[in-house]
């Protein structure tokens, strides 16, 4: 690189300066939230922390972990994401790779069919009516009723159709039929796919909020953002009514707490799948 | 005679391809079942909606909530202010969401070091992976103010003279816009990139040759090369955009607003959420909403239109 122009070079530290500025910012409320959960009281609420935690107080903590609502919805969530994200799998694959094949009658009717959803929404009226009506309001109902989105189906199908026809012709000839094709050649070349698409359906399980917080009237169904919610709308009354004399740690800190433990999920799998989704985001351009 | 030989070719490839059509059945049935079947519903905008009857039950009242809507004394200002939101929220989004991401992805396509580029993609993707309830969290306990103490961006604000000391942001209407927007490109505008830094990387290094080889510097070579290149990308990506405009975030906005701030806030979904399933009048709203999805789609297919005229790129 010897032929850098003046502007190349301007433009390359604008670049390099504001780059490093934006991450700063993405990072800097996370780290915030974390450092402001384990301060003490006095610190947090006079401004002296900024970065880094100041008087650590884990106590915060000790009082999340003992109540009773954080572990169930916790594990409720658990469960919605595992069982949710298993569904939407097995739904989105096994249609994907249908719609892939070149043989398949009304090949065009059919991927009008799943476009078309992600143009064309019935609404919140009519779909809560429906909901109701189906008896979702409970916890299989939001595993089976959510989750499948037609973008990640044909993201899928246009993997799979980037497959060697000549791999499938090789197992036909072995005697395999379409569904160990499917299942022993399809599934493992697409990992890439496969990991994107099961990324993009944990999280939006992990992070559903709007719908659970409607139909699922038992504490017990709850999922954690939900409790996450209400524990964030009424966190300075729940503090300051719990009898601590002489509180040492902000109630603030008991919101950032449970934010944190809300995100460290998402961070601890993030990485691994990171590397494979920018790739995988590319394949969904969307095309009928 | 041609029919039953057809006939006869269908049957012998569903003989022999029967698996692929069972394979088809759970997707289908999960569309029909939680995306089709509810369309039915959009009948309750034309209905007068007892939940004993159901919706094809219930009388049938012509355009009656629509008018109400439009022309009511108790919900057609609030309507049109809902309304009047959705537009200039969507507005604002498009102005701000859409540009952004692509000038992250210009940016990034300079950094050469590799690991630091990876790294800063790794961060900048990240927040979007976070729930809206988290975001909004953050949000609310940032920028509070109260007799304890003052969130640390309320602060900043304050100390910079940029708002008045002791204005609660999150109360204060003309506020919640740019709250709004400054959040979605926190989250978003990060993972937006991704396709436009793919689109950028995809363009051919000769290009770039070629231009340096006639002396073009590096403004010259985004505006003629860069752009051309990605002119595909960015047209389907506008149209997705535009197509999908009156889709506010309603999720966001219902977890960020207020009493105080509704008459900036509220959009038709919002209004839709608050008179339909926190209020029970669930005809007038499934009007509002019956509005929202057919603009919606009127949108879609015209953004979609223009497009394939313009530039022969389509959705479908």
């Amino acid at each position: 690189m010897d032929r850098l122009s003046r502007s190349d070079v301007i433009f390359k530290i604008i670049a390099y300066l504001l780059i490093s500025a934006l991450v700063v910012i993405a990072l800097y409320p996370l780290i915030y939230a974390f450092s402001a959960s384990i301060s003490g009281r006095a610190a947090y609420e006079t401004g002296r922390v900024v970065f880094l935690p100041v008087d650590l107080d884990f106590q915060v903590y000790k009082i999340l972990f003992a109540r009773n609502g954080f572990w169930i919805s916790y594990t409720n969530t658990l469960f919605y994401t595992v069982f949710g994200t298993i569904w939407s799998m097995f739904i989105s694959t096994t249609g994907a790779y249908a719609l892939s094949k070149r043989k398949l009658l009304m090949r065009r009717q059919l991927n009008f069919f799943v476009v078309f959803t992600m143009w064309f929404s019935a609404g919140m009226i009519p779909l809560y009516l429906n909901y109701m009506k189906m008896g979702v309001d409970t916890r299989w109902g939001i595993i089976v009723a959510f989750g499948v989105q037609a973008f990640n189906i044909i993201l899928l199908r246009n993997y799979f159709e980037s497959v060697p026809k000549e791999i499938e012709e090789a197992a036909r000839i072995d005697g395999a039929n379409e569904f160990q094709t499917f299942s022993r050649i399809y599934l493992p070349m697409s990992t890439a796919a496969i990991a994107t698409v099961t990324l993009f359906y944990a999280t939006s399980r992990w992070n559903g909020y709007f719908w659970a917080s409607i139909l699922l009237q038992s504490a017990n169904e709850k999922p954690l953002q939900v409790f996450l919610r209400t524990e964030i709308m009424t966190y300075r009354t729940l503090i300051e009514n719990m009898v601590i004399d002489n509180l040492t740690f902000s109630p603030d800190s008991y919101a950032y707490a449970i934010l944190v433990c809300s995100i460290i999920p998402i961070l601890i799998v993030y990485p691994y799948i990171q590397k494979y989704f920018a790739r995988g985001v590319n394949l969904g351009g969307v095309k009928g | 005679m041609t029919r039953s030989a057809a006939f006869r070719r269908i049957t012998s490839h569903l003989k022999t391809e029967w698996q692929l059509y069972v394979m088809l059945v759970p997707m289908i049935v999960w569309f029909v079942l939680w995306s089709y079947k509810p369309m039915t519903g959009l009948l309750i905008a034309f209905k007068n909606y007892r939940p004993i009857d159901g919706v094809l039950g219930s009388q049938f009242v012509g355009l009656y909530n629509f008018k109400q809507l439009i022309t009511g004394t108790a919900y057609s200002t609030m309507f049109w202010g809902a309304f009047r939101n959705t537009f200039l929220i969507s507005i604002y989004g498009l102005v701000f969401g859409f540009p952004v991401p692509i000038i992250l992805a210009l940016l990034l396509g300079e950094i050469s070091h590799n690991f630091f580029r990876r790294f800063s993609q790794t961060i900048l993707y990240l927040p979007h992976f976070l729930s809206e309830v988290t975001i909004t969290g953050l949000v609310i306990t940032l920028v509070y103010y109260g007799v304890d103490h003052t969130g640390i961006l309320a602060k900043v604000f304050y100390d910079i003279n940029f708002i008045e000391p002791g204005v609660k942001i999150i109360e204060t209407a003309k506020y919640f816009r740019p709250m709004y927007i400054i959040t979605g490109l926190w989250k978003e505008a990060g993972y937006n990139s991704i396709v436009y830094y793919a689109a950028i990387m995809g363009i051919s290094p000769v290009l770039y040759e070629a231009l340096r080889v006639d002396g073009g510097n590096k403004l010259q070579e985004i505006r003629y090369v860069t752009f051309p290149g990605m002119a595909p990308t960015l047209t389907i990506m506008l149209v997705i955009r535009i197509g999908g405009m009156l889709a506010v975030g309603y999720e966001r906005i219902i977890l960020l607003y207020n009493a105080s701030t509704y008459s900036t806030a509220d959009v038709i979904s919002t209004f839709v959420y608050r008179v339909g399933l926190e209020g029970t009048y669930m005809s007038l709203a499934g009007a509002a909403d019956f509005f929202n999805t057919l603009i919606g789609f009127i949108l879609v297919i015209g953004a979609n239109f223009i497009s394939r005229k313009v530039s022969s790129t389509s959705l479908w």
